[in-house]
């Protein structure tokens, strides 16, 4: 028993513990092949997403799996690319998000004092904002669009991590190891980078993954708004758009209940894995 | 205590300085008011003194104080569709909206609160898994697909409720007929707040259950049930009122974007159309407006942690 435990590495751990999640595993399954159906979306797609191919809005048949929109393209094709589009936003919001966040934490956590005052008061005005109103008005400013999606939600969604990483490293800086480096003379970027910044990968990985789904449900809400991604680029939001007239929502139903479908999957996936990680990366588990 | 209170707020008031000023730079961002103004008609002479009347000849700061000295007297500015002044636009729709977040507030936490506690003791059990899996559900369904899903099966498929609006065109209301309108957005907004407040109180109630005041009330041999009620409920007071804290900021978000799907008449409405008609006057009087409120509630959050758990007091106070 103990030479198991020796001969197996922290990864190896991680992955023990994350597989005891059973739907986090299952989760993990299903997210890795909507991921590749969407990464080969130009290879499996059976349309051009943006190509009028047949009649308007025709129930799903043979020819149109999941039928076609109201101006005629291929729903499974849209579908296909807007997984691309909603990941990619999921994922470029989250990276730039944790950056800030990751960096003005470290920061207010690492130096106390002025800079850790004004980060946070910082931290604080930014979230005093509802969220989603913050986000909209900035899309009306900005001018909806991918890119300028992407950069709001990341520039508005740090405080949280900001915070999370501060409470970590203030933990840190009390450790034995951190103090050791201090008065061993290691330079600064050292420590933060090398020595502190690894112990609090964990919490933020953990944390990331609900920004992750966050951001996806953010970009579906606004895109559902008019105010996201812009037509013809199809994302999942966007794709729902036309499910606020009534005859869509009545009877044509193959034009929103997949796409919303698809979204609660990806986006509970990814809570799944989340609260999985969580366990499998707590150093007081077993 | 007192000390720890006066510290607090002392806190809240460079955030509110600082809310105002972003509030005001967004507002600058979105475009000076003259533009509105500029055209072949319009002369030169015309805009400039119009400049000069609005006080946009002055440097920003300035213009940042006469700002804020004018919303300190109420006074919001007007909006640039309707000419009316975005104070009273506020007030007329603030109603419904408050009608609708109280309800949702309460409804969620009906359903979060016992939720939680159950899944707590009952940890590992089957019904702690349902109730865990349900909550991950709450929180990872959009709530304009939910509210689809609602209107299709309550409105399109059963006719038992109405789609939109707040009352009956045509007829007088009343209650029950404002509460047969209310049924689906709280039943939307009260279920994906409770989705991750269910996780929040498990996880607080958790670790309430494994103090050693609850252990000794065990060990005393008082029974189960009054152990849980008598001992473990009255702690699980903190974790409830974070979650308070936590959903009156979403409550406004969400409001924004349930409001628009259901045709409720309240301040998500009115700001959505706001937003759609780029009435910056009144989307940044809304903002305003709703930052301070989550400002406020924060405080209060803190102020009635302080109240119930004594050792937040001994530790800063």
């Amino acid at each position: 028993m103990r030479k198991d435990i020796h001969s197996e590495s922290y990864l190896q751990t991680v992955w023990r513990r994350f597989c005891r999640h059973r739907l986090a595993a299952v989760s993990l399954g299903i997210l890795m092949l909507i991921v590749a159906a969407a990464l080969l979306a130009p290879v499996i797609a059976p349309y051009d997403p943006n190509a009028i191919v047949g009649p308007f809005a025709s129930a799903p048949s043979r020819e149109f799996w999941l039928g076609t929109d109201l101006i005629g393209r291929d729903v499974l094709s849209r579908l296909l690319y807007a997984i691309r589009i909603s990941l990619l936003v999921g994922v470029m919001a989250t990276l730039i998000s944790s950056v800030i966040g990751v960096v003005l934490g470290l920061i207010a956590g690492y130096f106390g004092g002025v800079a850790d005052m004004i980060i946070m008061r910082v931290t604080d005005m930014v979230m005093s904002f509802p969220y989603i109103l913050l986000v909209l008005v900035a899309a009306a400013i900005f001018k909806p669009g991918l890119w300028n999606i992407i950069l709001i939600l990341g520039f508005v969604d740090w405080p949280g991590i900001a915070r999370l990483v501060r409470g970590n490293v203030l933990n840190l800086r009390e450790t034995n190891f951190v103090k050791g480096n201090i008065v061993a003379g290691m330079p600064l970027r050292h420590i933060l980078f090398s020595e502190i910044l690894p112990n609090t990968v964990a919490p933020i990985l953990v944390y990331g993954t609900s920004v992750l789904a966050l951001s996806i449900l953010d970009e579906a809400a606004l895109s559902f708004l008019g105010q996201g991604v812009q037509p013809p680029t199809a994302s999942l939001g966007n794709m729902l758009n036309g499910a606020q007239s009534l005859t869509v929502l009545t009877s044509q139903p193959w034009l929103w209940i997949p796409t919303g479908t698809l979204i609660v999957v990806i986006v509970m996936a990814i809570n799944f894995i989340g609260d999985a990680l969580r366990d499998a990366l707590d150093p007081n588990g077993v | 205590m007192g000390k720890y209170i006066w510290k607090r707020i002392l806190i809240a008031i460079p955030v509110l300085i600082g809310i105002t000023i972003i509030d005001y730079v967004i507002m600058c961002l979105a475009g000076s008011p003259l533009e509105m103004l500029q055209g072949p008609r319009v002369s030169e002479a015309a805009v400039e003194a119009k400049k000069i009347a609005l006080g946009l000849d002055q440097p920003i700061y300035v213009q940042y104080f006469v700002w804020l000295g004018q919303i300190l007297h109420g006074n919001l500015g007007y909006s640039i569709k309707s000419y009316q002044p975005v104070s009273s636009m506020i007030l007329s729709h603030l109603g419904p909206t408050l009608l609708l977040m109280g309800v949702s507030l309460l409804v969620s936490l009906l359903l979060a609160v016992p939720a939680g506690i159950y899944s707590a003791i009952h940890q590992y059990s089957k019904g702690d898994y349902a109730v865990v899996t349900a909550s991950f559900l709450g929180s990872s369904v959009p709530g304009f697909f939910l509210s689809m899903l609602l209107v299709y099966l309550f409105t399109v498929k059963l006719g038992w409720l109405p789609s939109s609006g707040m009352t009956t065109l045509g007829t007088a209301g009343g209650v029950a007929d404002v509460a047969k309108h209310m049924v689906m957005p709280v039943l939307v907004l009260a279920f994906s707040m409770a989705g991750s407040n269910i996780r929040y109180i498990r996880s607080a109630m958790l670790e309430i259950l494994q103090q050693d005041y609850l252990r000794t009330a065990k060990a005393k041999g008082i029974g189960h049930f009054r152990v849980i009620n008598k001992h473990a409920l009255r702690n699980a007071l903190v974790p409830i009122i974070t979650v308070i804290g936590i959903e009156i900021p979403m409550l406004f978000g969400g409001a924004v974007i349930i409001e628009q799907v259901f045709s409720w008449p309240g301040l998500g409405l009115m700001t959505m159309s706001a937003i759609s008609n780029r009435d910056y006057p009144v989307i940044m009087g809304v903002c305003l407006l709703s930052a301070v409120v989550v400002l406020v509630a924060n405080l209060v959050t803190d102020i009635l942690y302080a109240l119930v758990d004594p050792t937040i007091q001994l530790e800063k106070g």
